[in-house]
């Protein structure tokens, strides 16, 4: 099949307790569509926790997701501050979350490290003003 | 196996009108109105008994057996009351005379559910120590929830404890005890009833579950057995026994009892069906890092709220709060060489791990499956979005994915139909209409403008 299956979902960034439901969205698609519970698993942590950041770090954005027999790519787009050091950004436990986030268990610098481990790749596009674009692919 | 699964909830034709209020609630949606009545899938259907509590007609109940239809050849037979029955009753003062109540009734024995809970929570205390197990456990006593789990959290299967729920256990050591009671009885003449708070319990006892048939021989209804036990109450003149329960057991009844018992924190208590949905998506999602166990109910405040259940849920609960006051913390023990340790006996465990069980993949062949997806998106797209339920399903989207798993047709959507049918209800003859109703008419362009 040579297109790709797209769900695309707008990520709400002014309100926080919606946050993570596309990723349940997504979880529920690709059961229909038949994919191991590992990829699926891997799937909804990448496509949560980059929710999560858009809404606390960038007011939400857009999150599309495309489906391939054989592999499913995430990218997710804001318009937020940017990130200002990458390398910096991917390292466990660094985190620039506001403490209002923070006392609700989030901002723990887990969640660029934990999309990594979910993906088999992942490209992080940022500028600092204009905003940060993620790719990542999940092989089934 | 598809379509061998009894179900034990039942439909009453006549009483049903094919609202769409169970439809709308079914958090599965497994249901579907066709011609008329409200019919279950009963390969998603997980039993929680939504539809029996919100149902405005009482058109749906479960299949309980009647303590009248027990075969008189089970000479010996045994009550098994859960500790959720014993917040019934305002009259009562312990429990004791609700034991007494139900051996009134005729039954021979009386053997406590919350006996077995107690049990169960020393081994879940001992089965969190080994090592390997994956973390957060989940609860296996509601079987609501285990279901759940297999058909819809593929990942959270090895998370489920294989644990016997509470009931299992108490059946097989109610039958040991009578067995060792009386050695004159065989084993076919003595039977164990289980008095059910809700219908997903009696689903659990014909069906079996984890590939593992149950030893309870009957399910009764708990409100049946209510209004059994209410004319007993009242002439507790006599006790022959007195309870064998204490504050952990009876605390099984209400969420939270049953986490409350592990001596640990770091747990989790959730019930409702929609609750626990959203908390076992976040689960699976890795959000609670440091969470050792869970506890799910299907029902709002736990067992109490089941739809057999005739109390309200809270104020069981506080009645339970009650009656424990004055009980020992436990009253069943394991021996206390074994308390430490990580030993839990074999025949309390179920053997293999929960098999995941995707029933709602749409087609076997993933390149196929895509193409159905697709379709249903986009069609999808062209739908009102209204989530009517007018055509038998639960949303647009359900009936999107109906009409192209091809088992509804099109033209059930009465808003595309009466898109359709514009011009002639336009063209509607009015003038047989009385005229007390004519003087108020305009014409539909009037009538848009005037709002």
């Amino acid at each position: 099949m040579a297109d790709p299956l797209r769900f695309h979902y707008k990520v709400d960034g002014s309100n926080f307790t919606s946050a993570g439901e596309a990723s349940v969205e997504v979880k529920k698609k690709l059961r229909q569509l038949g994919f191991s519970p590992e990829t699926i698993r891997k799937v909804s942590i990448a496509m949560y926790e980059g929710e999560i950041n858009m809404v606390i770090h960038a007011r939400g954005g857009d999150a599309d997701v495309f489906v391939y027999p054989d592999r499913i790519e995430i990218v997710l787009a804001d318009t937020g501050p940017g990130i200002a050091d990458v390398d910096l950004a991917m390292q466990e436990g660094y985190s620039t979350a506001p403490d209002n986030i923070r006392t609700l268990g989030f901002g723990a610098g887990m969640g660029l490290p934990n999309m990594k481990r979910n993906s088999d790749s992942m490209r992080i596009d940022s500028t600092v003003g204009v905003g940060t674009t993620i790719y990542m692919t999940i092989l089934v | 196996m598809p379509g061998i699964f009894k179900h034990s909830v039942f439909l009453d034709e006549e009483k049903c009108k094919g609202c769409t209020t169970c439809l709308k609630r079914c958090p599965t949606e497994a249901i579907r109105i066709r011609e008329g009545h409200a019919v279950i899938n009963s390969d998603v259907c997980i039993d929680c008994g939504e539809c029996i509590k919100v149902c405005p007609y009482k058109a749906k109940s479960a299949n309980f057996d009647k303590l009248e239809d027990i075969p008189a050849g089970k000479k010996y037979r045994i009550a098994l009351p859960p500790p959720s029955l014993f917040g019934q009753f305002p009259e009562a003062e312990d429990v004791d005379v609700i034991i007494q109540a139900l051996l009134d009734c005729g039954f021979d024995e009386v053997f406590e559910v919350a006996r077995a809970a107690e049990l169960v929570s020393a081994y879940t205390r001992n089965y969190m120590r080994k090592e390997g197990v994956s973390r957060p456990v989940i609860s296996s006593a509601c079987p609501t929830i285990v279901r759940l789990i297999r058909l819809r959290f593929p990942y959270l299967c090895s998370h489920v404890m294989p644990m016997l729920p509470p009931l299992e256990v108490a059946s097989k050591m109610a039958k040991e005890e009578a067995m060792q009671k009386h050695p004159e009885l065989r084993e076919e003449e003595i039977c164990t009833c289980f008095i059910s708070p809700c219908p997903a319990k009696v689903s659990y006892i014909k069906n079996g579950i984890w590939k593992t048939k149950s030893s309870i021989d009957f399910a009764l209804s708990m409100s049946d057995i209510y209004f059994k036990i209410l004319p007993q109450l009242k002439k507790h003149d006599h006790l022959e026994r007195g309870s064998e329960t204490g504050m952990i057991g009876l605390s099984w009844a209400s969420t939270g009892g049953e986490s409350s018992a592990l001596m640990n924190d770091k747990y989790l208590a959730a019930d409702g069906i929609e609750n626990v949905i959203r908390v076992l998506d976040e689960i699976e999602t890795g959000h609670f890092p440091n969470l050792e166990f869970v506890e799910l109910n299907a029902c709002n405040g736990g067992c109490v709220g089941g739809a057999a259940a005739v109390e309200n849920p809270y104020i069981a609960r506080v009645r339970l709060q009650t009656l424990r006051r004055f009980l020992p913390v436990s009253r069943n023990r394991i021996d206390p060489s074994l308390s430490q340790t990580d030993y839990v006996p074999l025949d309390l465990l179920y053997q293999t791990q929960l098999s995941y069980r995707p029933v709602e993949k749409l087609d076997e062949d993933m390149g196929r499956a895509m193409l159905k997806m697709q379709a249903i998106d986009d069609l999808c797209e062209s739908l009102p979005a209204l989530d009517c339920g007018s055509c038998g399903a639960p949303n647009c989207r359900a009936f999107a994915q109906d009409v192209i798993m091809g088992t509804r047709s099109l033209n059930e959507c009465i808003v595309r139909m009466r898109e359709h049918m514009q011009p002639f209800i336009e063209s509607f003859d009015t003038s047989n209409l009385p005229d007390s109703v004519q003087q108020f008419l305009v014409k539909p362009e009037k009538a848009e403008e005037k709002q």
